[in-house]
This record gives C-alpha cells, structure tokens and sequence, in this order.
C-alpha cells in the first residue's frame, strides 16, 4: 500500500462545495479497485484525523486518481483549496472495492455524494461487457459527473425537487423503469453507494426483483486500516474477526453484500 | 548508546509501545511498522468474553485531538489466545496485554486465563470511560481501584500494571491505592471524558454521547500526572496522552515516564512509532545521553 506525498494535477469546483481532484498517485492508483478509498492527511495538525474519500477514476496508465468530494467541515474545505502543484499526503488504496460477481447486467444507485465511485465502477463493468443503467440522485439541476456516467451505458437522474428527470429518489425512478420480474432480474446485480435511506430503498428494490446487492458504507473512521474498530457496521451474523456482529467498513468493507449487514 | 528499560523485571529493547485500542494486536499496523523495532506492543483491551461494543459513531474529530467510544469492542479471550497471541510472537518485541472486565471477577478469570500464555505483561484498564458497568468505576474510587489490584495480583503470573484514569481529583491517590496492594507499575493517563455536540443537527456526535478525549491536545494534562505521580511513588510509569514526536516523549521520561505509548498518532502517521524511537535515538546522540534511564526523571 502506498503512503507519501502526492502532487495535485488538478482540483476545481465542479457544482457547488465539490471538488474534483486529481492526484498524480501511481502506486496507488495503479493498485486501486472501483469502490475503493484513500485516506487523504491533512497539513493542519490541529484536524488530526485523515479524510477518508472513495476513488472516483483511477488511470493505472496514466499514473493518476481522481477524487471527487463534497465540503463537509472545515478538513474538507481546506483539500478543497489546494491548487494544482500542492501537494498532499495520500494513503491508499484502502478497502475492499466492489466485488466481483458473473452478472452481465448492472444498476449503479448512487446518491448525492455517493455518486462518484460509481464512476470508476461504470467504467470497469462496461469495459468488461455487462449492461450499465446508472441511476443517479441528486438535490437539484446540479447534476455533477452524470454526463460522464452517459459513455458506460443508459442513466436515470432523479432529482429532489423535480428540476430534472424523474421527480423523486433514485427507488423510485429505478421502480418504473424495472419491473418486478425475479427471472430477469436473476442475470442483475445492484450496486449502491449514498445516504443510509437510500441504501435500504435499494435492497428493497433488488430483494424484490431477486436481484444481488451490493452496498458502500459510510461511517466515521480514525485509522483507515482496521485496528481502531470506529466505524463498524452491524451484520447478520457473527463476523470471523471481530467474533462479534460487526464488521469494519475501512477493512472489511466500505462495500458489502446487503443481506450481510443491518441497513 | 543504551535505549533499553527494564520495568518489573522485564527488559524492553527501547521504551516506546503503543497505547491500547489504537493498534489493534498489531496486524493491521505489521504492514506500515516492523513490529521487531517496538519496545512491546500493547494489545486492545480483551475480555473473558467478546463484548460487541457501542452503537455508532464511535469516532470524531476534536481541535488538536479526537473523542473516541468504542466501548472495548473485543474478540474475547479464545480468539485472542488462539490467534492475537500467536502472530505477536512471531516477532522480536514484548507483549502487554490490556485487560478489560464488568466486574472484579471477570477481571481475575482474565488473568487467571493468560496465566500460562506467553505474555510478558499485563495492563488492566479499569480507566474505560466508555463502558457503564466495570471499567471507570474502579479507576476512579481508590479502594475500588486498590480491591481489585489486590485480587489480580494474587492469580497474576505476570507484572500487573494498573492503567490510571485522568478523571480524578488527585491521580496520586489511586497510584498511590494501587502501589499499595502490590501493583508492579502504573501507566497513564488514559482518555479525558470529553463531548462534542453538533450544533446543526441539535444532537451529540458521538452515539455514546461522551468518549475518551486523546491526541496532542491533553499532552499538557499527562506530563503534568506523570510528573505528580511520579513523586507519589516508586513504582515505574508507562506515560502516555498525545504523544505525537519524538520531542514529546522525552518530555514525558523526563517527568518520570520508564516508558511512553503512542496511541492516537498512529492514526495520523501510521509509522509514528519508528520515526519516535529514531528520534529518541538522534537525540541521545546529539545530547550526549549515554543511557536512556540517565533522562528518566530528570526534571524534578
């Protein structure tokens, strides 16, 4: 795993309070799955605790990673004011990434800040032949990255308050446009990264449609390698780890099947 | 040049360990850390019996440091022993294993339990401020704390070093309480009881609405207990809260710390261990310090 200083090649707005960064990282990135994260350290001692974000695009060619994230506090607005030729401490990749699985096709939910390891993931399973629908929620008509989901398959937009597309959340959109059909939607597995809400809307949606589901969580984390134990996630059943019914999201997960865990 | 110490008997090869909880048994940390380098390594607190811990969030972040409620999550003792134990050994460092329990007696079925394991010492934390029953109760009320050094001294087959909560009017009071009854060190401090609200949301960050307060922020707070317990008794002290460089460890062997524990900075600097003891090393030389023991103490 890497760890060290990497150099920012690029970081601008791309809706308001997120920021696209890109990372010249080639360790990282040329080790980095989709549904990956890194852990990003900041300078200011005073917010000692790194920042977790997920992977956006990785280019193992290209030496490069893209994060894409949105200010949440004072940390994240200081990554959000480097420029390019800053640099800044990564470690990563950290995580399991997505899972592989035989599905030919593929529904990406992503929801508002959970939008951009989608991304990455689209780009992987279309490049590999399965049919992509990504289905993407957002507030309003800021509909950051969704054209670039456009190149890996057909994309559903659900927006908050109706400003474009379907008028409502991701479910819902999804809903109308699959029916609940358990013989198709064997060949589909789900996958989902967003708000808590729409991560059980989700497993709804694919139980009901004997689809597979896989979800990334999100939890407030210390370490980022697993031995801090801050950011667990109930599951069904007694993990092998912990000997508990917990699993850790920064080492376990962030992604797991649905059914594995308490959503 | 001599790093080594020697606390009850057992010798490390420097005086740096990490503090329990923020190092898990050493796995995860193996990748970032040669573990061979470490004085010991200290384990998270484990229990007779797994303990699931507290709802989430357990973590957030705080100025200059964080709060932390996990409330000893552990695999329990049959996991530990069969798995924790093993891999440690593999590597040339001491193992101190920190003991958590809800009562007295599970406390001594613990220790009674690593009796024939091959640790080198043991820490018990009756300092949690995050479990209600056990934990705190008994770091903070000094007969409690003294009731309890005594039952695990008559079954430990290990030095006992008993881990000192901050929360208190006078830390010399429970050193003192635990000295008494036979206690072979003491380490300190562990977490100040802290709280963060967040003030949008109207609600407490944390699910446990307060959690242990650690990082560069309380160093102050446990170089001063250091220094006062120190004076209180003879006993040796593993001195621990912020330590972040190698400047602040030396701090701490000067206020009377034998050895020093690295916990919340690893979690910013994964290899904050080996860059300490480096430093305690450059110091030594530049300073002229022949042996590590020679600074122990020194400001008095």
């Amino acid at each position: 795993m890497f760890k060290g200083r990497t150099e920012i090649i690029e970081n601008r707005e791309i809706a308001k309070d997120i920021f696209s960064m890109t990372l010249r990282a080639p360790e990282a990135a040329g080790a980095a799955k989709a549904g990956q994260f890194v852990n990003l350290y900041l300078d200011d001692k005073s917010r000692l605790l790194p920042r977790p974000i997920s992977i956006c695009e990785a280019e193992g060619e290209k030496g490069t990673l893209r994060l894409v994230f949105r200010i949440a506090g004072e940390g994240t607005k200081q990554l959000s004011a480097l420029k390019s030729g800053d640099s800044v401490t990564l470690m990563g990749p950290l995580g399991n990434g997505f899972i592989d699985t035989p599905e030919k096709k593929a529904i990406l939910f992503g929801g508002g800040i959970g939008i951009p390891p989608m991304l990455g993931l689209a780009k992987k399973l279309s490049a590999l032949g399965v049919q992509v629908t990504s289905v993407l929620g957002y507030r309003d008509s800021e509909n950051f990255l969704a054209e670039e989901f456009e190149k890996y398959g057909k994309v559903i937009i659900a927006t908050d308050d109706g400003s474009v597309g379907f008028h409502g959340n991701v479910v819902q959109a999804a809903s109308c446009a699959f029916a609940t059909d358990t013989a198709e939607g064997n060949g589909t597995c789900v996958f989902a990264c967003g708000p808590l809400p729409m991560l059980r809307g989700v497993k709804g949606f694919a139980k009901d449609r004997g689809m597979k589901c896989q979800v990334s969580m999100e939890e407030r984390m210390a370490c980022g390698v697993g031995a801090c134990l801050g950011c667990v996630v109930r599951t069904a059943e007694v993990d092998e780890h912990s000997n508990v019914k917990n699993k850790r999201v920064c080492k376990d997960g962030p992604v797991f099947w649905a059914e594995e865990i308490e959503l | 040049m001599n790093l080594s110490v020697n606390i009850a008997g057992v010798e490390f090869k420097n005086p740096v360990t990490v503090a329990s909880g923020t190092f898990g048994s050493g796995m995860e940390y193996s990748e970032f850390v040669d573990l061979n380098r470490l004085g010991a390594v200290t384990t998270k607190g484990v229990a007779v019996t797994p303990w699931e811990g507290n709802p989430t969030p357990r973590v957030a972040e705080v100025y200059g440091g964080m709060l932390n409620a996990i409330g000893l999550q552990n695999p329990g003792l049959d996991v530990f022993v069969s798995r924790d134990i093993p891999f440690l050994k593999k590597f040339d460092t001491k193992i101190i294993v920190n003991v958590c329990g809800h009562s007295v007696d599970e406390y001594v079925s613990a220790v009674e339990r690593l009796a024939a394991e091959p640790v080198d010492m043991l820490e018990i934390n009756i300092s949690c401020p995050n479990v209600k029953a056990g934990g705190i109760a008994f770091g903070t009320d000094p007969k409690l704390a003294a009731e309890v050094t005594k039952k695990i001294k008559s079954v430990a087959k290990q030095p006992v070093i008993m881990k000192l909560s901050p929360n208190v009017t006078d830390i010399t009071e429970m050193a003192r309480a635990v000295e008494s009854e036979g206690a072979d060190a003491v380490s300190l401090i562990n977490t100040l009881t802290g709280m963060k609200i967040d003030i949008n949301k109207r609600r407490f960050v944390l699910a446990n609405k307060t959690g242990g307060f650690s990082g560069p922020a309380v160093k102050p707070v446990a170089v001063r207990m250091v220094w006062q317990v120190r004076n209180a008794v003879s006993i040796p002290i593993i001195g621990m809260g912020g330590i972040a460089s190698p400047e602040d460890a030396i701090e701490f062997m000067m206020a009377g710390a034998t050895m020093v524990s690295v916990g919340t900075a690893n979690f910013l600097n994964p290899n904050i261990t080996i860059e300490i003891i480096d430093g305690i090393t450059a110091f030594c030389e530049r300073e002229g310090v022949k042996d590590i023991n020679e600074i122990i103490g020194c400001v008095r």
